[in-house]
């Protein structure tokens, strides 16, 4: 198996886009990290499309071609990778895999959703089938309403608060204004949290993650020849990925998902590294709680003190564990298919030491976790510098 | 409600009657019933089994932003029900008052209406959860 390395990064500004559709986002963020690559268009050997539900969303499918097209890749093979929220995370590791293979040498991986053409209720029933159809979204259980499950048996358990929760989404708030990326650039209080409207009790709408339109792109290339193409190549340490039952009634807990403790067990012994070498970590919080219960699954935290360790500002910027300097999913916006790319941005730029206002000094050894639905999936990559 | 009515129909044993599944190979029940155990693979030998209806509450919640179908019924409870038999499931939880649901409160399945088509269309039936009186 060969090593990997990330070459290049682009990322589209995030939001509600109204002016751009799916081809101008992935061509916006696509030209930013062809160009960050300092590749040509014919080096490209093949690309992966990351992105959950374009056919629901603005009616189209067949992204990835479109991809490949739009970013003047001529006539190489293009896959689009379905995982829920997980699309990207998932495409950018098929990417790495087809690259360690050392069947493909330059690989593009992009991630994309564009969620805000439709109206709420409809994009509300397409992140449903993320879920299990036939359990769960057929008696109108909704993705906030199964991490609301997952938040409440949480509380009950651990004594965790709706407070300690509301504290996540205020450290995502707080990193999100230094991004120019971000969805959101207005800082939030607890009590702001706590008094927003109510989505699926105890999540309120400063608990969950919003509606965005987005694109990320990374370019892939085999180590030995990454320093041609950047001076700073990142490393892919490890890209680990598990799976489990797509209804969250049929794990056998609430309060932890099975998939990321085993994707982060195996990355952590993939890339010979443990928790206490990881600096800058982004992990998927589509809910605050779901920050909580992967900082417990991946071992940075026991199983039920994250919460208490959030509050006291333990994951802030530049503390001893950064988490989720982007802004989050919470801050930074989630257009599904596209955040597990725009993860794997965000950790290269921070260990490039490109990432301004938001720079985590020292930043040395990244790491990214991105669920698909509400734990079916989950992907984790580990990254370093390779200069 | 958006999705055809046939997927509605083809799940009617586990939303009318509670029948899941238990496998003869090592007595895990499950619902809703499936083909292939999780333990046995190979080895399945997979009957319908019906469950009890009562359980008690493991968690819950109440969803304000409902999907395609369910605004005319929101806000409603949800909770997800440890079954007697082993199986968590989650449901609708009718008949409750307002803030006495916890968890650890016993339920049972009743049947009712989830769902109609407009005023003339078909009506879609399904298991809910209430309070066991005390």
């Amino acid at each position: 198996m060969r090593k990997v390395a990330i070459i290049g990064v682009g990322l589209s500004k995030f939001g509600e886009r109204w002016e751009l559709g799916l081809k101008e986002l992935m061509a916006e963020a696509g030209l930013m990290a062809i160009q960050d690559a300092n590749i040509s268009s014919h080096q490209v050997d093949a690309i992966y499309g990351g992105t959950m539900s374009p056919g629901r969303f603005v009616g189209q499918e067949h992204v990835a071609a479109l991809l490949a097209d739009q970013l003047g890749f001529h006539n190489i093979p293009a896959t689009r990778v379905e995982n829920a929220c997980a699309s990207g995370g998932t495409a950018l590791r098929q990417g790495f895999i087809s690259v360690a293979s050392g069947i493909h040498d330059i690989v593009v991986v992009g991630g994309v959703e564009k969620m805000t053409d439709v109206p709420l209720s409809d994009a509300t029933t397409a992140l449903g089938g993320a879920g299990d159809q036939e359990l769960e979204l057929s008696q109108g259980i909704t993705f906030p309403g199964l991490y609301a499950l997952m938040a409440r048996r949480h509380m009950h358990e651990y004594g965790t608060t709706e407070e300690q929760l509301a504290s996540v989404a205020v450290k995502n708030h707080d990193n999100a204004y230094k991004n120019p990326f971000a969805q959101f650039h207005k800082r939030i209080t607890i009590d702001e949290v706590m008094k927003s409207k109510v989505v699926a009790d105890p999540l309120k709408v400063l608990d969950s993650s919003p509606i965005s339109d987005g694109a990320a792109v990374a370019v892939l290339a085999p180590l030995e020849i990454a320093r041609k193409f950047n001076e700073v190549p990142i490393e892919i340490l490890a890209s680990t990925q598990a799976s489990d039952s797509l209804s969250l009634s049929e794990r056998s807990s609430f309060t932890e998902i099975k998939a990321t403790q085993i994707a982060a067990k195996k990355a952590f012994e993939q890339a010979k590294v443990s928790q206490k070498d990881i600096n800058v970590l982004e992990v998927h919080d589509c809910f605050t709680i779901a920050e909580i219960i992967a900082l417990e699954d991946m071992g940075f935290f026991k199983k039920g003190e994250a919460a208490k360790a959030t509050a006291n500002g333990e994951t802030v910027l530049n503390s001893k564990l950064s988490v989720n300097t982007s802004g989050g999913l919470k801050g930074c916006g989630h257009p599904v298919g596209a955040t597990g790319v725009k993860q794997a941005v965000e950790i290269v730029w921070q260990l490039r030491g490109q990432a301004k206002d938001r720079q985590v000094s020292n930043a040395n050894i990244g790491m990214t976790h991105n669920v698909g639905g509400s734990g079916a999936t989950s992907v984790i990559h580990i990254m370093k510098r390779a200069d | 409600m958006e999705k055809p009515s046939a997927s509605m129909w083809r799940r009617i044993k586990s939303r009318y009657n509670l029948v899941g599944s238990i496998c003869k190979t090592c007595n895990t029940v499950y619902f809703p019933s499936r083909t292939v155990c999780r333990k046995c693979g190979r080895n399945t030998k997979m009957e319908d089994s019906t469950l009890s209806g009562l359980g008690e509450v493991y968690s819950f919640t109440k969803i304000y932003t409902p999907p395609e179908g369910f605004k005319d019924v929101a806000p409603y409870n949800i909770v997800a029900v440890k079954m007697k038999e082993g199986p968590i499931v989650e449901g609708h939880l009718v008949n409750a008052s307002k803030d006495n649901i916890k968890i650890g409160m016993k339920v049972k399945a009743i049947f009712r209406k989830m769902l109609t088509e407009g005023d003339e269309g078909l009506i879609f039936y399904h298991f809910k959860f209430e309070p066991i009186s005390v």
